[in-house]
């Protein structure tokens, strides 16, 4: 496709659009890094700007929602045009969803600090946030490069942050069960492990859209979804 | 291309056929090597920039390009089986069967009831005075057009809106019971209600009719069709059902140029 419009506004429309969805997508991005680090370094204070800062992503989606309107009803796109709207919209509610699980982590981070909790090793929880960061990272570098290639590595690797999650799952059941007051804490930590394992689910959402807006075609076959904590039992007796 | 695939895409069987027509104007041609199939009760949209080729190619259909001295047509153009360039085939016939209609509303200067009663009294398709009205009064609720001119049948068709003069055009067209409606731009002189009246009413008409459109408008394309074909210096590009040709288009030269990219 050649790369600009007869009327060029029409370029300057979708090269703002793009621009409001990396800015989106490297704000959540650095969202659950600086979470991540609040909990690990119990800063509250880091903590509390992230809550604050989600406020930021919000406007920028209000933006890019007002933007693709706009698209929508004055250029009236079609094609490859009519796909990147869509793909980039859908994709911009996706960013703000995860912006919310960041923020609803550092909320849980100042809870769990506040009352001193015991929660047991997060190393497994680190380890997600660090695979949904590169995930979010690379699905960047999909979108600016329309790259399908990048995009079906990103969906598989939800794979590993749904294996973190079942292994995290586990851990908490043995830290609860060794000891009841440890239950408060594990169930926060468990709450924020769901956070990110959604997060990802999103950014895996965010590459199957961003498959159709390169190629018109939706990816074939489900993702396989490999978080299998909606079936696992505590088993008191092990 | 391959035609037969496109038939079997669009899942209807095709009432017109063009294979292999080249279209010259003198020297020049304006037409190469198009193959089409024309699905039934279907409308199929004609796109391109200025100067395609898709007028021309309409035209063909029933044969308006004779009555251009210079203009040469070759190639295998077949209506309900039968190709219409055979020597023997009765023109005036033919464009009963495919009527037209054209980008400029071209009543005649009679009454609005003499404009739809003409062309079956002279193809004598009425049996009595009674049958010629009844035959009027159909055409003209076929056309959505009857509820509006019921109390003046009798005043000039010029009289109407530039709308209701294009509707009047297609009454006059559907009076004489074609399966093929061909239009050339039809809604470029309306404003958008009377464009939306009209993309309504040829909606309802692809029941009983075939209906082949040009259209400047992509949106108009996108709106109102199955099957879109696009036209670019004389060739056809790219054919195929409309929703995919307007979100996922297979020539790049179909992206560029629905999506603005050029003129």
């Amino acid at each position: 496709m050649s790369e600009e419009h007869i009327v060029s506004s029409f370029d300057e429309d979708m090269s703002r659009l793009r621009d409001l969805f990396l800015e989106m997508g490297r704000s959540v991005s650095a969202q659950l890094q600086a979470a991540t680090r609040a909990l690990r370094k119990e800063d509250r204070s880091l903590a509390k700007q992230v809550i604050a800062g989600d406020k930021q992503l919000n406007k920028l989606e209000a933006d890019l929602n007002d933007l693709s309107i706009k698209i929508l009803a004055l250029r009236q796109p079609f094609a490859g045009d009519l796909r990147k709207v869509v793909a980039t919209l859908k994709g911009a509610g996706h960013f703000e969803r995860m912006g919310d699980l960041a923020r609803n982590i550092a909320q849980r981070t100042n809870t769990i600090t506040k009352a001193e909790a015991e929660t047991g090793s997060i190393d497994t929880l680190i380890r997600m946030s660090e695979t949904v960061q590169v995930m979010t990272n690379s699905i960047l570098t999909a979108y600016e490069r329309s790259d399908i290639e990048i995009a079906e590595e990103v969906r598989a690797q939800d794979e590993t942050v749904d294996r973190l999650h079942n292994s995290l799952f586990r851990e908490m059941l043995t830290y609860m069960m060794e000891d009841p007051r440890n239950i408060s804490g594990c169930m926060h930590v468990m709450f924020m492990a769901k956070n990110i394992e959604r997060m990802g689910d999103n950014v895996a959402d965010i590459a199957k859209e961003l498959i159709y807006m390169v190629s018109g075609e939706w990816p074939e076959g489900g993702r396989v979804k490999k978080d299998k904590t909606s079936r696992m039992i505590a088993d008191l007796d092990a | 291309m391959n035609t037969d695939a496109l038939s079997a895409e669009t899942g209807a069987k095709p009432i017109m056929t063009a294979r292999n027509v080249d279209v010259f104007y003198g020297k020049k041609q304006a037409i190469d090597n198009v193959s089409l199939d024309i699905p039934e009760n279907q409308i199929t949209a004609l796109i391109g920039p200025s100067g395609c080729g898709k007028s021309t190619f309409l035209r063909c259909f029933n044969r308006m390009n004779d009555t251009i001295q210079i203009c040469r047509v070759k190639g295998d153009i077949k209506f309900a089986g039968q190709d219409i360039y055979d020597p023997k085939v009765d023109v005036v016939a033919l464009r009963s069967r495919i009527g037209m209609v054209f980008q400029k509303a071209n009543p005649f200067p009679k009454s609005i009831f003499e404009n739809v009663a003409y062309g079956p009294k002279i193809h004598s398709l009425a049996e009595s005075k009674d049958h010629l009205e009844d035959i009027v009064i159909t055409s003209l609720k076929r056309a959505g057009l009857y509820d509006e001119v019921s109390d003046r049948l009798d005043e000039p068709g010029t009289s109407l809106s530039g709308g209701q003069q294009q509707r009047l055009c297609i009454a006059r067209a559907i009076a004489v019971d074609p399966q093929i409606i061909l239009m050339d731009e039809p809604c470029s002189a309306l404003d958008p209600i009377a464009t939306a009246i009209i993309e309504e009413l040829m909606d309802s008409m692809k029941e009983k009719y075939t209906i082949v459109i040009v259209t400047h408008s992509m949106q108009q394309a996108a709106r109102v069709s199955q099957q879109t074909a696009f036209f670019h210096l004389g060739e056809l590009v790219e054919s195929g059902d409309t929703q995919a040709i307007f979100t996922n288009p297979e020539k790049e030269r179909t992206q560029n140029y629905i999506s603005g990219r050029i003129g």
